[in-house]
């Protein structure tokens, strides 16, 4: 029973760690996009069509990855080099991702899809309970994992992590050091774009996997909330998407165990905590201030 | 700082030009062949993609045999994805500006705006499906789903081990509910112990939560799924599973080819074809439509995975239905031990479009 609880907790928390983890790099670069829905779910549908023709899985990732930094270089493009506001072209590359993603999809629908095999790491799977829940996942399950560490070693004990947190937290200095803001920036952006694409195709490839329009359903912006949840650091995000993903689970066996709470609370049970956490969270105002990136949604444009 | 602005500007220009672009393409797309010689022109609003595979898609495939039955006679548009409220208000009404004959509004929230609507325009037929405020040009159509949960309560009850089902379950609406317990009543009748385990997802569409809520039941003993929302996902799960499932508004045998027993369709295309041909020939008027089976407006998909006898038992039960038999005939005992109907008594239409009780036996308190 417990196994079995966990096993839907670590899918359906996965997607939104791996797009919270990109979007904790955009933001702590100084850039709000709000378009991680959008690239989220062009993620999902080039990853399905690219697995359905070619009958690779693989290929399907790797086409995904691709289609969601495709995305974010326009995104990039238009906030960095023509300086739009980041706000509302993060809304329009959602609103572009969900509407495109339909036009592409539309040839894929009730068409069956690929499910990535899960890996059974030798001998270590055997273990009772631990080895379905730890060795039995998908590759995606795992390189979430290494994403988490990837991206907490890179921003805090890199050289190149703290030019891109001082990117984030005063623009102006960090120019005048010498650094490109922009092309940090940009950089920035397209692994937030690779990681939304990523988490898209484990949506259509690994956890429901068939292309339906609209099929990420906010996942994208409860992976935004995660950042502000987790305050801009990488484990606190692997806490929030794990909390988000057991209440959302638990939920629903609860209700099949009937114990007797009415459904609506159940559901609104994640976003209830979130708030709770936000309020607890905010309630250390000087550790909120260390790690929110002062620059965060600021335009940049230098003056020579 | 003059620089910002300057480069602010142009971005804002950029994008308002981007917009631009985009609105011209939609609003060329929407007029579409405006200067056709069709005889009538039949315009659709659809709550959701048509791509959803589950509710706009089958309105949308009943929008194409029409197409197709009428030829060059038919001009239609539709409208996807808009929301009940004041949009669908905007919406119905360029519709019935740009010369629509007749429109179908496809979901219930639309009710209001296209009672309002069709008031300025009485010379426009419209066609409001699932709702229940009907005049002069306005009628209303919706389908008896429930006929066909009757006849899968009926082979899950024959099919299961476990003796129990797993029910996934949108909203407690009336239409969900009334299909939870013509559900149970088929199963019942079969095995009067059968079990019923619900969980509510409060939402049409997520794959994702339905999927979860299909591993949930299955975890807890269900080795027969089915769902009032509308993605594949938990007929995906049961086949991956190894249990069986029921596809819901379109056939889903692809996703599961070993898990389907069957899917109740909505085809809508009948209904359409009709309506479209009495709007040509002039002898249109309102009325409330509420068929199923017999009509073919609720089409049980080919029986799947299923030995012979419970196959002529579906095939039977689905006669009998179609001979005028309502599921919802007594003796019928409600969840809290009072009669809803005695023995061989009908409950009426109203009764069963206002549903808002559990009949006994199913394992879950309705949420209020």
């Amino acid at each position: 029973m417990f196994e079995a609880v966990l096993l839907t907790v670590i899918t359906a928390a996965t997607p939104l760690l791996i797009a919270a983890m990109g979007e904790l790099v955009v933001e702590r670069s100084g850039v709000l996009n709000l378009g991680v829905e959008g690239m989220m779910i062009m993620g999902a549908v080039v990853g399905f069509a690219v697995a359905n023709q070619t009958g690779s899985g693989t290929l399907g990732v790797f086409a995904a990855i691709a289609a969601g930094m495709a995305m974010s270089a326009l995104f990039g493009f238009l906030v960095l080099v023509l300086v739009t506001n980041q706000v509302a072209t993060g809304l329009a590359l959602t609103i572009l991702g969900i509407g495109f993603s339909g036009l592409i999809g539309e040839a894929f629908i009730g068409v069956p899809g690929l499910k990535l095999p899960e890996l059974y790491v030798p001998v270590l799977s055997e273990i009772p309970f631990f080895g379905p829940v730890l060795f039995q996942q998908d590759s995606i399950v795992y390189l979430s994992f290494a994403l988490v560490a990837a991206v907490a070693y890179f921003l805090f004990r890199t050289r190149l992590g703290l030019v891109l947190r001082s990117v984030g937290d005063n623009h102006g200095s960090a120019h005048a050091l010498g650094y490109s803001v922009i092309r940090i920036r940009f950089a920035a952006i397209l692994f937030g774009g690779a990681c939304a694409g990523l988490a898209g195709a484990y949506m259509s490839l690994a956890y429901t996997p068939q292309w339906v329009e609209n099929m990420t359903a906010g996942r994208g912006w409860i992976a935004l909330a995660l950042v502000v949840f987790s305050s801009w650091l990488p484990l606190r995000v692997v806490i929030g998407a794990y909390l988000f993903g057991a209440v959302s689970v638990l939920n629903l066996h609860a209700q099949a165990v009937e114990i007797d709470i009415p459904s609506q609370l159940l559901s609104s049970l994640p976003y209830l905590a979130t708030i709770l956490v936000l309020v607890l969270i905010s309630a250390n105002r000087r550790l909120t201030l260390v790690n929110t990136p002062a620059c965060l949604g600021k335009p940049f444009v230098p003056d020579r | 700082m003059i620089a910002t602005e300057r480069s602010n500007q142009r971005g804002l220009n950029h994008m308002k030009s981007l917009l631009k672009a985009t609105v011209a393409a939609v609003a060329f797309a929407a007029a579409g062949s405006a200067a056709s010689a069709a005889d009538v022109k039949a315009c659709f609003i659809y709550v959701g993609p048509v791509g959803d595979f589950g509710w706009s898609y089958q309105h949308d495939q009943g929008r194409l045999d029409a197409v197709e039955h009428f030829g060059d006679k038919l001009e239609t548009a539709y409208l996807e994805s808009v929301p009940e409220g004041p949009d669908a208000e905007r919406a119905i009404e360029r519709f019935a500006r740009e010369g629509c004959n007749v429109i179908f509004t496809t979901s219930f929230g639309y009710m209001n705006p296209t009672i309002k609507v069709a008031k300025k325009f009485p010379d426009v037929k419209f066609e409001h499906a699932t709702g229940y405020k009907t005049d002069t040009n306005v009628a209303t159509y919706n389908s008896k789903f429930h006929e066909g949960r009757y006849i899968i309560g009926q082979i899950a009850a024959k099919q299961s081990k476990t003796g129990v089902a797993g029910y996934i379950a949108s909203f407690p609406i009336p239409e969900v509910v009334s299909g939870i317990n013509a559900f149970m009543l088929g199963a019942q009748s079969v095995n009067p112990d059968f079990k019923l385990k619900v969980v509510w997802v409060n939402t049409w569409f997520d794959p994702g939560k339905e999927a979860d809520a299909a591993k949930a039941l299955i975890d807890q003993g269900a080795d027969v799924i089915t769902q009032h929302t509308d993605s594949t996902a938990p007929l995906q799960v049961a086949q991956e599973r190894g249990v069986h499932g029921f596809g819901q508004a379109s056939d889903m045998i692809n996703f599961a080819p070993e898990a389907q027993y069957t899917a109740i369709i909505d085809d809508w295309g009948p209904y359409y074809i009709e309506r479209i041909q009495e709007v040509l020939d002039g002898t249109w008027e309102s009325k409330s439509t509420w068929e199923g089976l017999s009509e073919g407006h609720v089409v049980m998909a080919p029986y799947t995975n299923l030995p012979d006898d419970v196959v002529a038992m579906a095939e039977e039960t689905e006669a009998k239905i179609t001979g005028g038999w309502e599921p919802f005939t007594g003796p019928i005992t409600k969840q809290d031990g009072t009669v809803a109907a005695e023995e061989g008594v009908r409950l009426d239409d109203g009764a069963i479009l206002g549903m808002n009780w559990y009949v006994q036996g199913v394992d879950d308190k309705l949420p209020q």
